[in-house]
């Protein structure tokens, strides 16, 4: 499986999400600038966090237009695994590829610290190594991670299952329906604010993250295999 | 050229952490008549003239300046200026 990891202007967890996929995974990955404009050769996608643009105007905005994202879409829409994590989360939110919208904090404060995730659908390509309702320790780092969506779409989410991670206890953000990671209708785009990338090491306190890559690994290997034997 | 004033807020029905607590600074400072703080943003454009001049600021609205999900946006157009 190659993967891309995708690098804006500001991106600062893209040598975090490398190194989870070339050590903690044990795949090939590259880092693709956001000025190019082709994923050909591409198996899977991954937006880091970071602080793309500077977080100017909104988080993810500008991003959204980078040379690189019509190539971004066209690979979600190829049914390829896209990971959006905290500022790629909203990158991708930004982009429409997920509904819904991040607004700051509630307590208005940066919050940096390990926190429970609950694993709330485990039928996804991202989660099959999970158990359903599993609680998961997974570092977050962000100011703005409270997700929002009206009322309609949150109904949508629910009973398509693409509410993924939910915060367990405490929610730290003030997120709507504890929303810690959601999923596009078609399961091939996942966004999340905690950092799986940052787990993805028994050195470092959680290695819980690394299981959401090796799903990604499973269901290429399972999708190539039907592909030979088809 | 034209001097196009737009006014970002926040959707009704979405909560303003940050207006809440300039709120509370202010009834700290005993402004106790405030009731409703809400923050936005304050954008200014020169743009060139043309005829679908509305069309364009709405889609660049839409686009990138404003996001719809959460944020309602206005503007004006003021007289010509020369820059």
């Amino acid at each position: 499986m190659k993967t891309a990891v995708i690098v804006f202007p500001g991106s600062n967890c893209d040598q975090d999400m490398y190194y989870a996929i070339k050590d903690g995974l044990g795949e090939e990955v590259e880092y693709v600038w956001h000025a190019e404009t082709s994923l050909d050769g591409f198996d899977a996608v991954m937006i880091p966090g970071g602080f793309s643009y500077g977080d100017y105007l909104r988080s993810g905005a500008i991003a959204r237009f980078a040379g690189i994202m019509p190539a971004v879409i066209q690979a979600a829409r190829e049914g390829k695994p896209v990971l959006g994590v905290c500022n790629g989360f909203q990158i991708l939110l930004e982009a429409g590829l997920l509904p819904g919208a991040m607004l700051k904090n509630k307590k208005l404060k940066f919050i940096c610290k390990t926190v429970n995730l609950k694993v709330e659908n485990n039928n996804t390509l991202f989660t099959s190594l999970y158990k359903k309702n599993e609680i998961i320790r997974i570092p977050i780092a962000h100011g703005e991670g409270n997700y929002y969506c009206d009322d309609e779409t949150l109904h949508m989410l629910k009973t398509g299952g693409q509410i993924v991670f939910t915060y367990d206890g405490e929610n730290p953000n003030g997120s709507k329906a504890n929303i810690a990671g959601i999923v596009n209708r078609a399961g091939n785009v996942l966004g999340m604010m905690p950092h799986p990338e940052r787990a993805a090491d028994a050195l470092l306190e959680s290695s819980d993250g690394l299981r959401l890559f090796q799903s990604i690994l499973n269901h290429w290997r399972e999708s190539a295999h039907a592909a030979y034997t088809s | 050229m034209r001097k196009v004033k737009v006014y970002i807020t926040l959707k009704e029905s979405v909560l303003d952490p940050q207006g809440q607590a300039v709120m509370q600074s202010l009834h700290n400072m005993d402004y106790q008549n405030v009731k409703n703080v809400r923050i936005g943003k304050y954008i200014e454009l020169e743009m060139e003239d043309s005829a679908d001049i509305n069309q364009q600021i709405e889609a660049l609205c839409d686009k990138l300046l404003a996001n719809t999900v959460i944020e309602n946006y206005r503007y004006e157009i003021d007289e010509e200026v020369h820059s």
